[in-house]
């Protein structure tokens, strides 16, 4: 195939060329770096929370006015709570992963050690938390029944007598893999915290991507409290497999038997709370695909246009090659390869585009560095587009019978 | 003229329907997309409160020193975005601006007085009664409580009329009283809607959701003990347990607002500002030089980050797209005027002049510009429906197309459009007559 002839048409038409070059290198640099934020919504999205998430129920439980015996009353809801038929286990919790709330602490391997060595989120739960929440415990030991007491609100300052962190705390706080039996600090409650167990994972309640948590996704600890304050605090009830929407209504009638000087304002699966959590992400990701397919069609149909133009503008040049003895293919792969030269061009310039605009993006916003490699898919994506675009007026092109060169025009 | 012209573009467009709808389409869909993005990002955007957006500050003081442990630092240039309740306070009692108010958001359980309804849970702001004149909220009935109530920790509560109706039927409840936590309240005053979006005064959480319905004098809450139900930062030493080790403590958890109407108010509450902070390190509690700073609800907004960036980027992909649908109708229009160069010959050669020609193919891109942006308006329309379906409710909130949206839609396709046909109409007026005469 011959360069030259094709390159000196094309200097004919140079803005035609250029404007499609031009579009293909927008279009490739949006859709690397929209695919790459894609990939990793969709990745975010489905980090696991270590929970046992399709049989846990989440009920949010608040009392009316500020009962004196809120131990005593939740200790007889949770004793309820775990009797109920389909249950596995309950606790109490201050919050539940994915719930978008919840409290951080700094922790020390020292007193008073100026920056903290890590960060942690915090989940109150008792002897039964492990098993409500379905974690998976895989060095140490549970808390003790004895080990568990009353937190009166955020402003009850006693540190808790032993605590059981995640496994990445563990490896952050001790790199050398001891965690259990060590002391660490918290940093605004005084004297030594024992840790007594680690658990595979738990994720911290924060979801948001580059948000708050993000930094620490996976660092927390269970501290051996009963959280009693006129927050709405939060009851974990571990169902059997598949009974998650019985227990969840079961569980709620049973609260209103007790007491019904009680909010439930919403009980809800974490399967439930996984949706409504990463809702925006996911709807992120959808508006992302459905810009791309239509930066593609539009791009793809500009290309349809153009090309189509350019065919009927040469129809009897067409014809005369034909005449002279041209075949059919040989005016498709003119046409092909003429797309292949201005597409190349436009993927040259996308990739750069798509590279510079990932790092501004870097700079201006919490994005990831792009790898390289979804520039060269969109590459290739832009040059399959293209040919795909020119078969049809290539075809077209290539039925133009060689009989035309003989008509005036 | 024009109408002659425009005419013209109209049977000019019949001539050659598809490439007529590719343009078209192409325009439609770029607008459409980029319009959806722009709806949102506008909202966000929005300020609150414009006609008071200069004269209503955000106040900041650093109590915990550039040296800090706390878990908020990182960037020097940021610090705590929310006060401790002893600096709250102190500036509520030296009321150094016009107006004042400090705030914070806490909640609680709500017993209607039908035994038959169970209890519910309430969003409360805790506040002082400046809070009602400087964000000028909209009565439907009563008003605010009093500078006296504030003083004496009055059982007072202004309610939404969205509560009133809730609990009793709606109806002008002024002096009846709402039992929350078991305390009784009486309403002096119901909010007829007010939803400023975002909700400047307090953007640590659900910045565009649902504000409180409730709102209760701040001395009479803290009487109560209504722990902070929003953000709470502590800085290491928490202090004394207790409510009121929280209150002496330098943890971080109201904000305050201060309305300062003319330069010299501004200038004056931060030197104010800057004494009060300097005068806390000559006490010995602020181990550092002042550090203080005042910004008004639009930078505020900036500096909260108040648009996502996810919609920033949204914002940034539609409109490249945009410019691809733009690079796409301008070959296609160079197409179609290229394709025309007989006629547009024939009509130089019998005397038309370039000008002539040159209007006459921009209104034909006009036109197709204007039919873009109609079916863009459409687009934008069934767009965002398709944004309120996938996204939360707190962002499904911002997809409401206001006139002034459907203005910019319009102007922008007809003036991208324009813009776009420039060159293929400068191309259209530079055809040589005789050449294209000759040609045939």
């Amino acid at each position: 195939m011959e360069f030259r002839p094709i390159i000196s048409a094309m200097r004919r038409n140079k803005v035609g060329a250029i404007l499609i070059a031009v579009q293909m290198a927008i279009t490739l640099a949006i859709l690397c770096n929209a695919l790459f934020l894609i990939e990793q919504r969709v990745a975010w999205s489905q980090r696991p929370t270590g929970t046992d998430e399709a049989n846990v129920v989440v009920i949010e439980n608040q009392w009316v006015g500020n009962p004196p015996d809120l131990g005593a009353r939740m200790q007889g809801d949770l004793a309820a709570l775990r009797s109920l038929p389909g249950v596995q286990d309950a606790t109490s919790s201050n919050t539940y992963p994915l719930s978008g709330g919840g409290s951080t602490t700094g922790l020390s391997l020292q007193p008073d050690q100026k920056n903290a060595t890590a960060l942690g989120s915090i989940y109150f739960g008792d002897e039964h938390a492990i098993g409500a929440f379905g974690l998976k415990l895989i060095a140490g030991r549970n808390f003790n029944s004895d080990e568990v007491v009353d937190k009166v609100g955020y402003t009850d300052l006693k540190p808790p007598a032993a605590i059981i962190v995640t496994r990445a705390l563990a490896e952050k706080l001790f790199p050398n893999g001891n965690a259990v039996g060590q002391s660490i600090y918290e940093e605004s409650l005084k004297g030594q915290i024992p840790i007594v167990g680690v658990v595979d994972r738990m994720q911290v309640p924060w979801v948001g991507a580059g948000g708050w948590g993000s930094k620490f996704a996976e660092s927390s600890l269970i501290v051996p409290f009963h959280f009693l304050s006129s927050y709405p605090t939060y009851y974990i009830v571990h169902s059997q497999p598949g009974q998650a929407a019985t227990v969840m209504q079961a569980a709620q009638k049973k609260l209103f038997d007790i007491s019904r000087a009680r909010v439930i304002e919403k009980a809800l699966t974490l399967t439930t709370a996984r949706t409504e959590a990463y809702k925006d992400d996911k709807g992120l990701v959808v508006i992302l695909a459905v810009v791309c397919a239509s930066l593609l069609a539009v791009t793809s149909f500009g290309i349809v246009g153009l090309t189509s133009y350019w065919v009927a503008q040469r129809r009897r040049q067409i014809g005369i090659r034909r005449a002279l003895g041209a075949t059919r293919n040989a005016i498709i792969q003119y046409f092909q390869t003429e797309n292949l030269l201005i597409a190349g061009a436009g993927a040259l310039i996308g990739i750069a585009l798509a590279l510079s605009l990932n790092i501004w993006m870097v700079n201006i916003f919490a994005m990831q560095r792009l790898n390289t490699v979804y520039a060269l898919i969109g590459a290739i994506v832009v040059l399959v587009l293209g040919q795909a675009a020119v078969l049809w007026p290539a075809l077209r092109a290539a039925s133009i019978p060689p009989a035309l060169a003989t008509r005036a025009a | 003229m024009f109408n002659y012209y425009f005419g013209l573009a109209i049977r000019s467009l019949k001539r050659n329907i598809v490439l007529t709808v590719l343009m078209i389409a192409a325009v439609g869909v770029g607008i459409g997309a980029s319009m959806t993005t722009l709806t949102v990002f506008r909202a966000m955007d929005n300020d609150p409160i414009p006609q008071k957006s200069r004269q209503l500050f955000a106040v900041q003081i650093d109590n915990w020193g550039p040296d800090t442990k706390s878990i908020v630092a990182g960037d020097k240039e940021r610090f705590q975005e929310q006060l401790s309740y002893i600096d709250a306070v102190a500036l509520m009692n030296a009321k150094a601006a016009h107006r004042q108010t400090a705030m914070y958001k806490t909640g609680a359980a709500l017993t209607p007085v039908n035994p038959q309804l169970l209890p519910f849970q309430v969003q409360i702001r805790a506040t002082y009664t400046d809070f009602f004149s400087m964000f000028q909220t909209p009565f439907l009935l009563g008003g605010p409580w009093s500078a006296d109530d504030d003083k004496n920790h009055a059982d007072v509560a202004v309610i939404t009329d969205k509560l009133n109706d809730k609990v009793f039927g709606g109806g002008n409840s002024i002096g009846k009283t709402i039992n929350l936590d078991n305390h009784e309240f009486r309403i002096v005053g119901i909010l007829s809607r007010w939803e400023p979006t975002p909700q400047f005064y307090d953007l640590n959480n659900n910045a565009y959701g649902e504000g409180a319905s409730v709102y209760l004098p701040f001395t009479r809450a803290i009487d109560g003990q209504m722990p902070s139900w929003g953000n709470n930062n502590c800085n290491g030493d928490i202090g004394q347990p207790g409510w009121e080790g929280r209150l002496r403590s330098e943890c971080v958890w109201m904000q305050f607002w201060a309305e300062l109407p003319t330069a010299a108010d501004v200038e004056n509450y931060r030197t104010f500002l800057n004494n009060y902070a300097t005068e806390q390190q000559h006490l010995g509690r602020f181990h550092w030089p002042a550090h203080t700073r005042i910004r008004d609800v639009r930078e505020w907004l900036v500096y909260q980050h108040a648009v996502s960036d996810e919609v920033r980027i949204l914002v940034l992909v539609s409109f490249s797209f945009l410019l691809v649908c733009l690079l796409n109708a301008m070959g296609l229009m160079l197409a179609k005027i290229m394709g025309r160069a007989g006629d547009i010959g024939v009509r130089r050669a019998l005397g038309a002049s370039r000008r002539a020609i040159f209007g006459q193919c921009l209104i034909e891109a006009g036109v197709v510009g204007l039919a873009g942006g109609l079916l863009g308006l459409a687009l934008t329309a069934l767009g965002l429906m398709g944004l309120r379906s996938l996204l939360s409710e707190e962002v499904g909130r911002l997809t409401h197309f206001s006139p002034a949206d459907i203005t910019i839609a319009i102007v922008l396709a007809v003036v991208a459009t324009t813009l776009a046909g420039l060159y293929p109409t400068w191309r259209a007026a530079q055809v040589q007559p005789a050449w294209q005469l000759k040609a045939q």
